[in-house]
């Protein structure tokens, strides 16, 4: 993943509540076996039939519960691939949220009010150092947890990180806590 | 009692193998938000750390008409999807129940009725239903494909403590109102992002009295509000639930002795509690594009011109034009093409056996097509064992092999454009069920009525 600098530039806006990732990027395109490529089937059928536009701004800002519904991680790499590096919203899902986070797309969470005023405002500034938007009608400071905003500012690869703390978990699973549920490998 | 704990906190804990890191006990996997988590892994040449305490199965586009084998499927973009995921399970030496085998079917499905899924564990899936293993007492979510990969390499998951609330449900569900239509009702109330944030405890008489199937469905929807997880206490029901069943522990006593200890203690303290009069619920059905959308069967299709937030009023404008609804029409007047019965919410043997119970000696209305996609091979067996499937075909309905099917329309089992579909499923966003197709969420028994009159009924006086 690379690491997230600041990222400044026009802001495109879907002013709709509860988008969920089914329409950011409907189920005929799950079958592909890459991570790479699902740009051009974003928001497949609201852009087909002309019902939503949107230009391939560094910037989105959406509606509350942005991403919700399946965790189909196809859905952050669509919004990636068409362009996107920011995403503003007054409320995420969970996954979705944590999908973002994964790969580089920044989730920030503002309130409605200030929402509308990035979108009014067309063009932003996002530094996540600094945990600020910036647009013609404001600064807003937005929060965001210090190992997200680690990771994403190095661009670390989580599974190196966590395997950094691999002893702690082999003393995990020599201690015996690990043996709950089934042996799969035995059923 | 200060240190009175929580199912929730208690398998938190136990779980804790550093700060923000948690040890997942059993990794379900499927063949659409995996392959790249596999990739990733050979790209890093990093091995999966605990085959054992991972499973595999191909469940959400696999066709469901008899085909027997990966290499046979139709469609060549979901037959080289399944083939991958056959391939990545060899190489990795993960046990999979891919077509052909008769322990195969929706991952949420076959994991309780292996007993893979057990109280106290911590189970996730690159699959936002996760959520149905709560219903055993276990602490189990959706996580996307990175983190997929991440607990294959590691078998633990990155974590951040969500929040906790308690749903409280006095009373009894009333006749004809079920734990679908509970659920439904809850979403209704809190919105589809009013859990968002929690991992969340269904208690009180409703649930207690509910058998797991009914515990699976709520849980099942917990997503639907938004929640992280939804969890309910384990008690005499799901250990007899799970006794018996090939994944449990040899040492099957101890093992309950030990569950004895995993239910809240009393003054454990919650983020924020809910109540809700069980008794006072009624069969819903859902109108709109999102579940939290919903009403009584006995109600009307809602005005936007009523709802006091714009947001609310422009989304339910919008819903109702997709849906092709006019405000103010009865829910029992509205007229389907379409019934589907499956889906990892209702397709278990209960189900199943209510749905067939309605349709008994009756058709389906002629204009309706229906379809019944039990949720695995072996809930198959078992109905057939039954002679479920005689009732369902003699009443008119298409029998199927298991899969997810037309609850996410991967597979040939879609909705054409502007068909309107009464559904056991769990979602009714646009499209989802096929582009332009109309979904309208109901429980098996709303269902299997609704399929017979050829439009929703009031399933408690309609004989």
């Amino acid at each position: 993943m690379d690491a997230f600098e600041i990222v400044e530039g026009q802001v495109a806006v879907l002013d709709r509540a509860d988008v969920d990732t089914d329409q950011i990027i409907p189920k005929q395109f799950l079958k592909r076996v890459e991570r790479t490529g699902f740009g051009e089937f974003l928001f497949y059928d609201w852009f087909r039939s002309g019902e939503v536009e949107l230009e391939p701004h560094p910037i989105l800002v959406a509606g509350r519960n942005f991403g919700s519904g399946s965790s189909r991680e196809h859905a952050v790499w669509a919004l990636k691939d068409f362009g996107f590096d920011v995403v503003i919203a007054p409320s995420f899902s969970d996954i979705f949220y944590s999908n973002c986070t994964k790969n580089g797309l920044l989730p920030v969470i503002l309130s409605e009010e200030e929402c509308r005023q990035v979108a009014g405002s067309g063009e932003a500034r996002v530094d996540l150092d600094d945990q600020t938007v910036t647009c013609a009608q404001g600064v807003f400071r937005f929060e965001v947890d210090e190992q997200i905003k680690h990771r994403l500012v190095n661009g670390l690869d989580d599974v190196a990180m966590t395997l950094q703390r691999a002893g702690k978990i082999d003393e995990f699973e020599q201690a015996g806590r690990a043996d709950a549920g089934p042996v799969t490998t035995a059923l | 009692m200060a240190d009175a704990k929580s199912l929730f906190d208690k398998i938190w804990e136990q779980h804790e193998v550093d700060d923000d890191l948690l040890y997942v006990d059993l990794h379900l996997v499927h063949e659409v938000t995996s392959p790249q988590a596999f990739d990733g892994l050979r790209l890093s040449g990093r091995k999966v750390r605990r085959p054992d305490k991972t499973l595999a199965t191909a469940d959400h586009n696999v066709p469901t008409d008899g085909t027997p084998a990966a290499r046979l499927i139709a469609d060549e973009l979901s037959r080289k999807q399944v083939q991958a995921l056959e391939r990545n399970c060899d190489e990795f030496g993960i046990p999979l129940y891919s077509l052909g085998s008769a322990r195969r079917g929706i991952v949420h499905v076959i994991g309780p009725e292996l007993g893979a899924t057990q109280p106290g564990m911590t189970i996730v899936c690159g699959d936002s239903h996760t959520s149905t293993h709560g219903a055993f007492g276990a602490l189990a979510f959706g996580i996307g494909t990175s983190e997929v990969e991440h607990v294959l390499a590691t078998q633990c998951l990155v974590q951040k403590r969500p929040k906790t609330m308690r749903i409280s449900y006095s009373g009894q569900l009333g006749f004809g109102v079920t734990s679908k239509d509970l659920i439904l009702a809850t979403i209704g109330r809190l919105g589809t992002a009013g859990m968002q944030g929690y991992a969340v405890e269904y208690s009180g008489p409703a649930i207690e009295g509910l058998p797991m199937e009914k515990r699976m469905t709520i849980c099942n929807m917990t997503i639907e509000g938004g929640g992280r997880a939804g969890m309910i206490a384990p008690d005499e029901t799901t250990f007899e639930y799970v006794r018996g069943k090939p994944g449990t522990p040899q040492d099957f006593d101890a093992a309950v002795e030990r569950w004895r200890h995993l239910p809240t203690e009393g003054g454990a303290s919650f983020d924020r509690e809910i109540e809700v009069d069980a008794s006072e619920l009624s069969p819903m059905v859902t109108w709109g594009t999102t579940p939290g959308m919903v009403t009584e069967v006995t109600a009307h299709v809602p005005d936007p011109a009523a709802m006091d937030s714009p947001a609310d009023r422009e989304a339910a404008e919008r819903a109702l034009a997709y849906m092709d609804l006019e405000p103010g029409t009865p829910i029992t007047e509205i007229p389907l093409e379409r019934i589907f019965i499956g889906s990892c919410t209702n397709s278990r043997i209960t189900d199943l056996r209510e749905a067939a119970s309605l349709l008994d000696g009756r058709k389906i209305a002629p204009s309706l097509r229906g379809m019944v996609v039990p949720g695995s091979q072996q809930v198959k067996a078992q109905a057939e064992e039954e002679g479920l499937d005689e009732v369902f075909r003699s009443a008119g309905f298409e029998w199927r092999e298991s899969g997810c099917s037309a609850c996410l329309g991967m597979n040939p089992d879609i909705l054409q454009p502007g068909e309107r579909c009464a559904s056991t499923s769990n979602r009714n966003f646009e499209g989802r069920q096929g582009a332009g197709g109309r979904t309208h969420l109901v429980s098996p028994r709303m269902a299997a009525a609704a399929a017979i009159e050829g439009r929703f009924v009031d399933i408690r006086n309609w004989s």
